[in-house]
């Protein structure tokens, strides 16, 4: 019942890939027309949930696959958002590079931060990792990086326009730079799992004495998956910094880390494209609360975290692999009801 | 010297709320082999419901009292309802439940009483005890009452049947079952204990740090740091580890790094801990057969 999937690394092929290729079709173009639907504030936060659900995608690689517990990605996040405005307001690198630098930045410090996380089981690497978060926004505030990170007041960065001439409004191209990161690093990402690397993570989660005996080398596959991890969530932190355009300590609490955990709960940990909907989540489930309580009064601002404790729970309860599991199980039937019908 | 001697009284006082935090921290852990992310949300709250009973009039001793008793059913009662049906999932399950009950608890609680940061009375007399200069009565009763918990824990243990049961259960679960101890409830009656102790926590500190809703997640942290310091499955450990923690953080607040950056002392002390002893100080060192 409340136990973890023992997911495949491999996805079911034979069964209900008709209905996945339509699936992501839909995704696909509904991204695509998105921004020409909608405009302003919605775009902005569209670009951010596809921004969360790249930090997601990171997260879930390390906790849904690996079986390595972390509160702490907030922390990545933050790095790789902070080494994004750095690299742009003091070293007056355009804004497009910087992506990429600060991926390099939180695969370093997440595969440094793998080495000792290595001799840490489950439960002690939450622990080490909740540490992370709590610590990160006061490391941030550190006296003697302020000129660096402009200390409690962060950096300022001005919002960029659509390149070369382009026909469309910043907030669109914005969204379009956003989402074609987001298309590559799930692309990325699902190569991986489904690949050597992928199954060696997954054995190692399931059965790590297992997986030593079969050759596969666990310390080194750990630690690069933190890593990885890591620079998802640090792209996910740049892209996000450029569409926000401030940074500052502030933003990076423990409560970014504990909501990346919801997102892949609620998405469905071991799914790459349930992230979408995890991102969906934790960017919009606040507002859409927010207007249902705004007639409770003044401090039920707070209730919709009491949403998101509540459905993490019963989530563990009900559907222990979230909404992507909801849907792959209701596509194999869908499947297998017309697969019956031809067959009849 | 004064000011050495006034930064290690109070981390030495700030140490025994860490303690007593370790100590229910400790006390699950002990009985269910997890680490209870909510304690601080759940003696947050806990220090709530004994302002509020003090806002309405009830002297502080009996709202004490009766805090401690209403943390500890609702300790059972969570055990009972949310923590049990997950006994046999594995661990990345557990830790998201409890993150829900964090969430769960911080807004509960923000939602009642608001964000603004309340007054907490300290039950101890103004005037510091015995003309000490160097530690408020606040400070020194804070010790005390660390002390005064650890005996009430160690003679619960060591002197009365259902202590050893308790003991039996933690340790030998089959067994237990057995010569007939009702494990389940044992553990439902740890969880309770832990919350009773963890609301002594927060009385305690809400007087030094003022009551908000994200008064304990820095609280817990350096609980966490003195409960893996001490060795997360010795009690005296804790303690031990509480106090070094809390003496640790304001010498090093004040003369090493600045109090700004404090909270990360708390981290490298549980990495550094982790890493190089995972058994703490005083704990056993575990051997897994594979």
């Amino acid at each position: 019942m409340s136990t973890l999937p023992t997911a495949k690394a491999e996805p079911e092929r034979s069964g209900f890939i008709g209905w996945g290729r339509v699936g992501l079709a839909c995704v696909v173009v509904f991204a695509l027309v998105l921004p020409f639907m909608s405009s302003g504030y919605h775009l902005f936060q569209y670009a951010q949930v596809l921004n969360y659900a790249i930090a997601l995608v990171g997260l879930n690689l390390l906790t849904g696959y690996n079986g390595q517990i972390s509160l702490g990605h907030g922390a990545f996040f933050a790095i790789g958002g902070y080494a994004s405005a750095i690299l742009v307001a003091k070293f007056g690198m355009p804004y497009w590079v910087t992506p990429p630098i600060a991926g390099m930045v939180c695969l370093v410090a997440g595969f440094l931060f793998g080495l000792p996380a290595l001799r840490l089981e489950g439960l002690y690497l939450a622990l080490a990792t909740f540490a992370l978060a709590v610590a990160m926004p006061q490391l941030l505030n550190y006296k003697h990086f302020d000129a660096l990170t402009g200390g409690s007041g962060g950096l300022q960065l001005a919002k960029p326009g659509a390149p070369f001439g382009l026909p469309i409004t910043s907030d669109q191209w914005l969204y379009f730079y956003c989402l074609g990161f987001a298309a590559l690093l799930f692309l990325a990402a699902r190569n991986l799992v489904r690949g050597r690397i992928g199954r060696a993570m997954v054995a190692i989660r399931d059965q790590p004495v297992a997986a030593e005996t079969m050759g596969v080398p666990i310390s080194y596959v750990k630690a690069m998956c933190f890593g990885i991890s890591a620079l998802y969530a640090g792209v996910g932190g740049a892209l996000s910094v450029t569409i926000v355009g401030y940074v500052s300590p502030d933003s990076f609490g423990l409560f970014l880390s504990l909501s990346f955990l919801v997102g892949i709960v609620v998405g469905g940990l071991t799914s790459i494209p349930g992230m979408l909907f995890g991102a969906w989540f934790i960017e919009f489930v606040p507002n859409y609360a927010d207007q249902l309580t705004s007639s409770l009064g003044e401090n039920a601002k707070a209730l919709p975290w009491a949403v998101y404790g509540v459905l993490l729970i019963a989530l563990m309860f009900v559907m222990p692999r979230g909404i992507a599991g909801a849907v792959t199980a209701m596509a194999a039937r869908l499947q297998r009801f017309t697969n019956a019908t031809k067959r009849a | 010297m004064s000011t050495f001697a006034h930064q290690f009284f109070s981390g030495l006082a700030m140490g025994g709320v860490y303690a007593i935090l370790a100590l229910a921290l400790v006390m699950i852990y002990q009985a269910t082999h997890l680490v209870n992310f909510a304690q601080g949300e759940m003696a947050m709250f806990a220090t709530y419901m004994a302002w509020n009973m003090m806002d309405s009039g009830l002297p502080y001793w009996a709202a004490f009292g009766l805090t401690v008793v209403l943390s500890f059913a609702a300790g059972v009662i969570i055990e009972r309802v949310i923590v049990r049906p997950f006994a046999k999932a594995p661990v990345l399950s557990m830790v998201i439940v409890f993150i829900g009950m964090v969430f769960i608890f911080n807004s509960v609680v923000g939602w009642i009483y608001g964000y603004e940061i309340k007054d907490f009375r300290s039950p101890f007399p103004e005037k510091a005890w015995f003309g000490n200069t160097l530690m408020s009565s606040h400070e020194s009763g804070v010790i005390v009452v660390t002390f005064l918990v650890l005996a009430l824990v160690y003679g619960f243990f060591r002197f009365t049947p259902l202590g050893l049961a308790m003991r039996a259960a933690a340790q030998n679960p089959a067994s237990s079952r057995l010569v007939g101890i009702k494990v389940g409830w044992m553990l439902a009656l740890g969880w309770g204990l832990a919350a009773a102790i963890g609301s002594i926590a927060g009385m305690m500190a809400a007087p030094v740090v003022y009551l908000d809703p994200n008064m304990m997640s820095s609280l817990l942290l350096y609980g966490f740091a003195a409960a893996v310091l001490g060795g997360i499955d010795n009690p005296w450990g804790a303690v031990a580890g509480g106090f070094i923690v809390g003496v640790m953080q304001n010498l090093v607040g004040a003369y090493l790094v600045g109090t700004q950056i404090q909270l990360s002392v708390a981290l490298v002390i549980i990495i550094g801990v982790l890493v190089m002893k995972p058994s703490g100080l005083f704990g056993r060192v575990i051997v897994t057969r594979v």
